[in-house]
């Protein structure tokens, strides 16, 4: 055993071997350290080597629930404008399934104005001025398509790949493929603003992979992480009296009858403690400076999109391996133009932020920042139109963008028809989409395999092509 | 795999091809497919639904719904044409040279000589597990006296040929211990042990597990993992996640184990109990199994895509659980790797196409809501509370009478009261400005709306009527309380619904109609069975079924040993695990179904083996040789499940409640675990009383946010079917065992009961008390060392500072009252580090 495990281990060699009694010669490392994968040394969550070199070693993905307006945030369309009010070509109505759409609607042009931004021109609503100030970082992907288009299902597809519930999640598979590098944190950090996405928790679930893949929740009121504080009475002082004595009893049953499982346990208890300060730490948002909320926009102690952007930088500054953020609330089937704009204004200043307070510190080149929903929204009117316009669920062209990771800036992606109703130039499929994300991270999707049911599962099913046009 | 090693083959097998004389397939074809064709028509691709790696493949039905090859008929023979074919969309190779005609002819030759594939490459059709299993010989071993009975026979020679030699037996209080966890899943009581420990009678060891055996916590034990097979749940799951009322399915579960219903009648209930004939309400509670699916709700679904999903579920969890069967890969496709078509699936699915839509739109037309319905069944109250249930009902009849009459004539003098407002200034100008406003009609002119709010004003005020008004409210709510619980169940619809083949596993695009039917690589449906679920649930208990015994005692075996004989136990197929002892495991399953299903009696075979009262320590030569015990020269040691670490530390505690059954209990969690989206209630109440101490099998399971300390252990969400949950080791569990409310309260209880347990003892005698009640044995002296450091350290510490003692034990089960607080702290501190020994939760 090297110190560096045998420290791990929080035991000293000798220590060890008394206690158990064992030769540790006897005792191979892997077993003490892990069972579900005995190659790795250091723990089932200790960093894994790549399939090919990593451009991105963090991905912080800011998914939008409920399915933002592509076509009133990234999507200029002149000829959508044009027809406002007209009934909407037959050719949009052909073979598709619409959620509420009846009858033959009327097309919905855009109210927002349209801007270039930066030295790549790329066009943004006026909703959105602080990603402008970023553009030339951002990839944007125009023609991101997915299979499902009910809230719950096109979620779980945009996170697993699969429109049904027992996939692992795209954070799982990362957790899964590269371990993780924080200390003393989880691999795969979830936090939620507003209500919980239609899928649930297995949005951020682990599927058949081992549950220790699975996203930890970071919430906001209460215990950061649950049951993470003592209980009310008990000091630190107190606590670490009471794990020296878990210790000690455990360090006497691994004598008794040498299960490496029980190093494991004492390991994890000592990280438990650990935790028990870093996490309020690393919480703690009142220790960043004055300048940095105003770019974020952020207020310690409070629950938003805003701070959920900043922890997220501080959760990768500490090695964390994948960060999700669910935003509620983008599902405008009716007060378009009212509701969206609000919405913008959560997420613009914050979004942006990020981007820019990660490439500042030198994080942006290793960070993959994605922002996306789970579908796209019709270029036909739902509802009444006027003042209560709206827009139905449209699963076959929507946006999304990428920036840092490797990810080429100021470059948009795939090109749709005169009403952004559908690709016509470079579809990205979601498992593409994911595909060129695992790349990133230094993955091949197509080896990135998990057994199970007599099938080697994968992220991508049996799709997936690697965007390399996105790549820087 | 098998295209790659044919690749393999060929490149040192094959001759130059076109050599003379007749078509040898090996020579002349298959080097054709392997260089053109399976670059997309192998396993990886698929295209069109041919598959070129195998004969048997190769004549299936591709996507169009006709075979590609027609033995012995080249022109009938797709792939012919496709090969000549001068349509640029229809020509095959797509890409490429066009074969050249003598390799066109060869390969017409070869299918007018009949297709001959040497070797066929059918491996699946010769798989062990489709093969019915045979009762084997036991093994000679050289140590027949260590046998206690078959099992011990098989794991022996296994041994013996590994050079490897079974460990000791374990002591009684670790087999008590062992014994209980497994059947029970809760820990022996001290006194429990004693008894044990004090039979020096034979056949203690088997009176105990009879004991156990014959214990009500055994079955709500063996419900949990047969409750994660069945996905069953409270809530539908997906968007809104509303509740569902099934719970009386779990009830039946837990009955059924208890009465150790034989296997075979389990299953049919299961999966038929609606169409047995003269069904039975316990019958029909049973098919809320094939209930269990997930539903999604929110706005704008599909209706059909919803109930296409939820058949689909059904299909793939009764395949699993009852043939290990990976059936589930063969609905957009011929499998790949198991001889099961996807025409064969869809047979097997028209079995379950048959049920009502569980999703109705509120308004007909208007997708905007959308609700959870389908069948449900309407128990029957017991008789004692049906009769009170009337007896109510009638009391609440007759108090309604009684308060029209009262508003008769309270109502009677409404013309004088008005006449006398009406006079008065000062009384009018007390009323309500709509009572006013409507005085100052007419009394002819009112409308009904106008008369009414007059009439409620008047009746509203008075004692006489609200106290009347009181009573029917409360009345009304104790009936409620009476209401008649409700379960989903299947029922089968009259006119059977046709059944197409999904092409490529859509809904929208229908290929070729099929009737019910199973696959034929299994035993064959019995002649003039019913083609309904009620047929499909029989074959799936025929014994000649070779898959249904091994399946099911193999999960068992993995509960036992915390592995299975196959590692693969939600895959029994070709790409499965082959079983480290198939000898053991054909014993077991021939030894299930032949005498008669009895979970119970393999259950005793099994705790009663040699094999599985070992001793569990691994030592040195074990963990290098065997580390993951596959040839069980010891006794399996691992973590307990999710609900057995709760009710685990419940008991030891004396929090523990052993009510059973009905609907589910609500202990404590943080809050805003539940914040679902759309119309949903998420208001989280902890149930009052001892209710919130039930066993974790009764704990409300809601799909997007489950129970968050059995979230932490590995639990399922139960959103599919399970067959295997992890067993991971983290510092979350860590963290909930610590800090989780929920056990504070038991780390408290525990504490008081010590002290309350033995008010006369001292240190010594309390530790070892609590020791006994968590972990079933005497501590070591070091362990008693160990222990009494922590109290001696807390007791000092809360000595100084009894505030935040008051704290610690403040809240809670009210146990302990009048205990001194600084040594009811102390006793905290103790029973927190016992609840977190990794021995607490692990069964050794």
């Amino acid at each position: 055993m090297d110190p560096i495990a045998a420290d791990w281990l929080g035991m000293t060699r000798r220590e060890l071997f008394r206690r158990s009694g064992v030769g540790l010669g006897a005792i191979a490392l892997s077993e003490l350290l892990g069972r579900d994968r005995p190659a790795r040394a250091g723990g089932p969550l200790s960093p894994r080597p790549t399939h090919h070199p990593a451009r991105a070693r963090h991905v912080i993905f800011l998914h939008m629930v409920g399915a933002p307006s592509h076509l009133d945030l990234f999507e200029p369309k002149p000829t959508l404008i044009e027809y406002d009010g007209e009934p909407c070509p037959d050719s949009l109505l052909e073979g598709q399934r619409f959620a509420f759409l009846r009858g033959h609607p009327k097309l919905l042009g855009t109210r927002f104005r349209f801007d270039r931004h930066g030295e790549s021109g790329i066009e943004l609503s006026e909703l959105l001025p602080n990603l402008g100030a970023v553009a030339d970082d951002l990839a944007i992907i125009k023609t991101l398509k997915t299979e499902e288009f009910n809230h719950g299902p096109a979620q779980l597809f945009l996170q697993t790949g699969f429109g049904r519930f027992g996939r692992p999640s795209l954070g799982a598979w990362v957790s899964y493929g590269l371990g993780t590098e924080g200390e003393d944190l989880p691999s795969f950090v979830v936090m939620l603003t507003g209500k919980l996405a239609g899928a649930g928790s297995s949005l951020w679930g682990s599927g058949f992979l081992p549950t220790m893949h699975q996203g930890v929740e970071f919430r906001d009121g209460g215990d950061p992480v649950l049951f993470l504080s003592n209980p009310p009475g008990m000091e630190r002082g107190d606590r670490r009296a009471i794990l020296d004595g878990i210790r000690d009893l455990n360090e006497q049953q691994l004598g008794v009858v040498g299960d490496p499982e029980i190093a494991t346990r004492i390991s994890q208890y000592e990280m438990a403690f650990r935790m028990q300060s870093s996490v309020p730490e690393l919480v703690d948002l009142s220790s960043e400076p004055e300048h940095v909320h105003r770019l974020y926009g952020s207020t310690p102690g409070r629950a938003s999109f805003a701070n959920h952007c900043l922890m997220a930088r501080r959760l990768v500054e500490r090695g964390v391996r994948f960060v999700q953020i669910y935003n509620a609330d983008w599902d405008h089937h009716g007060n378009l133009f009212h509701a969206l704009p609000r919405k913008a204004r959560e997420i613009d200043q914050a979004s942006a932020a990020l981007v820019l307070d990660l490439k500042r510190r030198g994080l942006l080149d290793e960070t993959l920042v994605v922002w996306s929903g789970e579908f796209g929204r019709t270029p036909m009117l739902q509802g009444e139109g006027g003042e209560k316009a709206g827009r139905d669920h449209h699963k076959d062209a929507f946006c999304a963008w990428m920036a840092g990771g490797g990810v080429r800036g100021g470059t948009t992606f795939g090109r749709t028809d005169d009403l952004g109703y559908h690709a016509v130039e470079d579809p990205m499929h979601v498992n593409d989409f994911h595909a060129t994300i695992l790349h990133l991270l230094g993955l091949d999707h197509a080896r990135l395999t998990y057994s199970y049911q007599g099938r080697d599962f994968r992220l991508t099913d049996v799709g997936g092509n690697v965007a390399s046009k996105l790549l820087a | 795999m098998i295209a790659r090693l044919w690749v393999f083959l060929s490149l040192i097998a094959s001759p130059a091809p076109g050599a003379d004389g007749p078509v040898d397939f090996d020579r002349d074809i298959r080097p054709i497919f392997e260089a053109r064709c399976v670059s997309c028509h192998g396993p990886e691709g698929r295209k069109g639904g041919l598959l070129l790696t195998s004969r048997r493949d190769a004549l299936l039905p591709t996507d169009s719904g006709e075979p590609a090859i027609v033995p012995g008929d080249p022109k009938g023979s797709e792939l012919v044409y496709r090969l000549e074919s001068e349509d640029e969309l229809d020509r095959m190779p797509p890409d490429g040279a066009r074969l050249g005609a003598s390799e066109v002819d060869r390969i017409r030759d070869w299918i007018a000589r009949g297709a001959p594939w040497p070797g066929g490459g059918d491996e699946g059709l010769g798989h062990w597990a489709y093969e019915p299993p045979a009762r084997p010989t036991l093994p000679e071993v050289d140590d027949p006296s260590w046998c206690r009975n078959a099992i011990d026979r098989f794991v022996l020679a296994r041994l013996e040929r590994a050079g490897l030699h079974p460990s000791p037996e374990a002591d009684r209080e670790t087999l008590i211990r062992r014994l209980s966890l497994d059947l029970t899943g809760l820990p022996p009581t001290p006194g429990e042990v004693d008894a044990f420990l004090g039979d020096a009678r034979p056949g203690a060891y088997d009176r105990l597990v009879d004991r156990l055996l014959a214990s009500p916590r055994y079955g709500e034990r063996w419900a949990t993992p047969w409750l994660d097979l069945a996905r069953f749940a409270d809530s539908n799951g997906f968007q809104r996640d509303g509740f569902r009322d099934v719970w009386p399915y779990r009830d039946w579960v837990i009955r059924a184990i208890n009465e150790d219903r034989p296997f075979d009648e389990f299953t049919v209930d299961q999966v038929a109990g609606d169409l047995r004939p003269g069904a039975t309400i316990d019958q029909r509670v049973a098919t809320g199994f094939n209930r269990g699916n997930t539903v999604n709700v929110e706005a704008g679904v599909d209706q059909e895509e919803n109930r296409i999903n939820g058949v689909v579920d059904r299909v793939n969890t009764v395949a699993t659980v009852w043939l290990g069967s990976t059936i589930a890969c063969a609905q957009c496709h011929n499998h790949k790797y198991d001889p099961i078509t996807q025409r064969e699936y869809y047979r097997f699915f028209s079995y379950f196409n048959n049920s009502p839509v569980e999703t109705m739109f509120r308004t007909e037309g208007d997708t905007a809501a959308i609700d959870f319905t389908g069948p449900t069944l309407e128990l029957p109250l017991p008789p004692d509370l049906s009769a009170r249930r009337e007896e109510l009902a009638e009391v609440r009849r007759r108090r309604a009478e009684e308060m029209e009459s009262l508003a008769d004539r309270l109502l009677a003098d409404r013309r004088s009261w008005e006449e006398e407002v009406c006079a008065d200034p000062d009384r009018m100008a007390g009323l309500p400005g709509p009572i006013r406003a409507i005085l100052a009609i007419p009394e002819s002119d009112r409308t009904e709306a106008q008369r009414t709010k007059i009439e409620e004003h008047l009746l509203s005020g008075h004692p006489e009527m609200e106290e009347a008004r009181g009573a029917l409210r409360e009345l009304e709510a104790r009936l409620e309380e009476l209401e008649p619980p409700r379960s989903l169940v299947m029922v089968e619809l009259e006119e059977p619904r046709p059944t197409f083949v999904m092409k490529r596993g859509n809904f929208l695009d229908p290929g070729p109609r099929v009737l019910p039917g199973v696959p034929e690589v299994l035993h064959p449906m019995p002649e003039g069975a019913p083609p309904d679920r009620l047929g499909l649930a029989r074959w799936l208990v025929d014994p000649g079924n070779p898959l249904i015994g091994r399946v099911t005692v193999n999960r068992w075996w993995l509960a036992f040993f915390g592995r299975g004989l196959v590692t693969t136990p939600e895959d029994f197929g070709t790409q499965g695990a082959p079983p480290s002892h198939p000898g053991l495991l054909d014993w077991l399953a021939v030894e299930f179904v032949e005498r008669g299903w009895s979970t119970k009696r393999v259950h005793r075979l099994i705790v009663s083996s040699s094999t599985y009262r070992q001793s569990s320590r691994i030592t040195p030569e074990l963990l290098e040789r065997d580390p993951e015990n596959a040839l069980y020269a010891r006794g399996a040691r691992f973590r307990l499940d999710a609900e057995t670490i709760r009710d685990n530390a419940l008991a030891a505690s004396g929090l523990l409640s052993e009510e059973m059954g009905g609907p589910p209990s609500y202990p404590p969690q943080p809050r805003d675990i539940w914040r679902v989206t759309g119309v949903v209630d998420n208001t989280y109440e902890t149930s009052p009383g001892p209710d919130r101490y039930r066993r974790g099998v009764y704990t409300i399971w809601r799909r997007s946010a489950p129970y968050p300390s059995f979230v932490a252990f590995d639990a399922t969400d139960r959103s599919q079917c399970l067959v295997q949950r992890s067993r991971t080791n983290t510092p979350l569990q860590a963290l909930t065992l610590l800090n989780d409310p929920a056990y504070v309260e038991i780390a408290r209880a525990l504490a008081a009961r010590v002290i309350a347990d033995r008010p006369e003892d001292d240190l010594g005698g309390r530790l070892d008390h609590a020791f006994r009640l968590c972990l079933a044995r005497t501590p070591t002296p070091a362990e008693r060392e160990a222990l009494a450091e922590v109290y001696h350290r807390q007791r000092g510490r809360y000595a100084d500072d009894p505030a935040s003692a008051s704290r610690l034990v403040g809240l809670g089960s009210g146990d302990g009252e009048g205990v001194d607080v600084v040594e009811w702290a102390a006793w905290f501190g103790v029973a927190n580090v016992l609840l977190n020994l990794d021995e607490m939760i692990t069964r050794g």
